[in-house]
């Protein structure tokens, strides 16, 4: 179908970020047809609910008792006659979400950002846990001892005089400048 | 950005003219759109588009899928519809007998406006003579908001 293989990516999308939820879940309410499974029929006519295209191709519900029926019955005389209840009732019969509905914050974020912390945790522990039981030992060349004697043998020879480390060096007062 | 046209539609807002309601002054604003066409032909002017969509939608027997096709074409549009290109569209509704689609339209205008807040007041302000004719009630009447 047209609607899905453009996948809406040549529509439009307003300033602000606006979530369009797609239909392409299970979109079930009455439907005549039974499916079994999780994926809808995509030969049939889909209903959904989106911003940026407010008339899906069929209503939500497509199997009408006899109250939805006189309803629509109804609906063809004056709307003038119509209660609020039953324009209510109309549009929940053609209808899944309002837009303020679909527009709803959902709590996913939280979902989100808790999870990363969780995975950043474990990764954590394993990081930990390998330095722990992993790594070889240290070379010698890292005791403090060693780094001292190190520097001492780099300022001796002069390394980098000019601007780097013996240029920092106070040689008379042996102490950094 | 596209349409379904394939052409190329340049979009700016003007602030065109002003609205005396009730004592104080209510600025309208409608979109200045500029549509070129790609193979090359001359600009259509706002007058002209907002009439080629009326006119689609004055169509006497007008059926549900034109009815649904143009409405999604035209949200599908960067700009929010004239109040005459809605009436239109009301009316259309009507003659299908479905009250839903047309309280769906209006929700879906207001959503188009955006950051835009003054914008569907003055819609239903516009359409209020139709609404009342017809009977459609808005959201906000019906609670849906």
């Amino acid at each position: 179908m047209l609607h899905l293989t453009t996948g809406r990516v040549g529509c439009l999308l307003s300033k602000q970020a606006v979530v369009a939820l797609t239909g392409s879940g299970a979109r079930m309410s009455s439907h005549g047809h039974h499916e079994v499974s999780d994926s809808v029929d995509m030969s049939q006519p889909m209903y959904w609910d989106r911003l940026d295209t407010p008339l899906p191709d069929r209503p939500w519900k497509d199997v009408l008792d006899s109250t939805d029926k006189s309803l629509k019955q109804k609906e063809k005389g004056p709307w003038t006659a119509l209660s609020k209840e039953e324009k209510i009732a109309l549009y929940r019969l053609k209808f899944n979400h309002t837009y303020p509905e679909m527009k709803r914050p959902s709590h996913e974020w939280k979902t989100v950002i808790g999870g990363m912390f969780i995975f950043f945790g474990i990764t954590g522990l394993v990081v930990f846990w390998q330095g722990h039981y992993v790594y070889p030992p240290q070379p010698p060349t890292f005791d403090e001892e060693w780094q001292a004697k190190q520097l001492q043998r780099m300022l001796d020879m002069r390394t980098n005089p000019i601007e780097g480390l013996s240029s920092q060096w106070d040689y008379k007062n042996k102490q950094w400048k | 950005m596209r349409n379904w046209g394939g052409s190329v539609v340049h979009f700016n807002w003007r602030h065109t003219h002003t609205h005396t309601v009730y004592g104080y002054v209510q600025s309208c604003y409608t979109p200045l759109v500029q549509r070129c066409y790609a193979h090359g032909g001359k600009l259509e002017s706002d007058e002209e588009f907002d009439a080629r969509w009326v006119t689609y939608f004055n169509k006497a027997d007008i059926d549900a899928w034109e009815l649904r096709k143009g409405m999604n074409t035209l949200i599908g549009y960067d700009l929010v519809p004239e109040p005459k290109i809605l009436e239109a569209a009301l009316r259309a509704c009507r003659r299908l007998n479905d009250l839903a689609s047309a309280i769906r339209i209006l929700e879906a205008v207001k959503d188009k406006s955006g950051p835009h807040k003054k914008i569907y007041p003055y819609l239903i302000q516009e359409l209020r003579p139709t609404l009342e004719e017809l009977g459609i009630s808005t959201p906000e009447e019906l609670g849906m908001d």
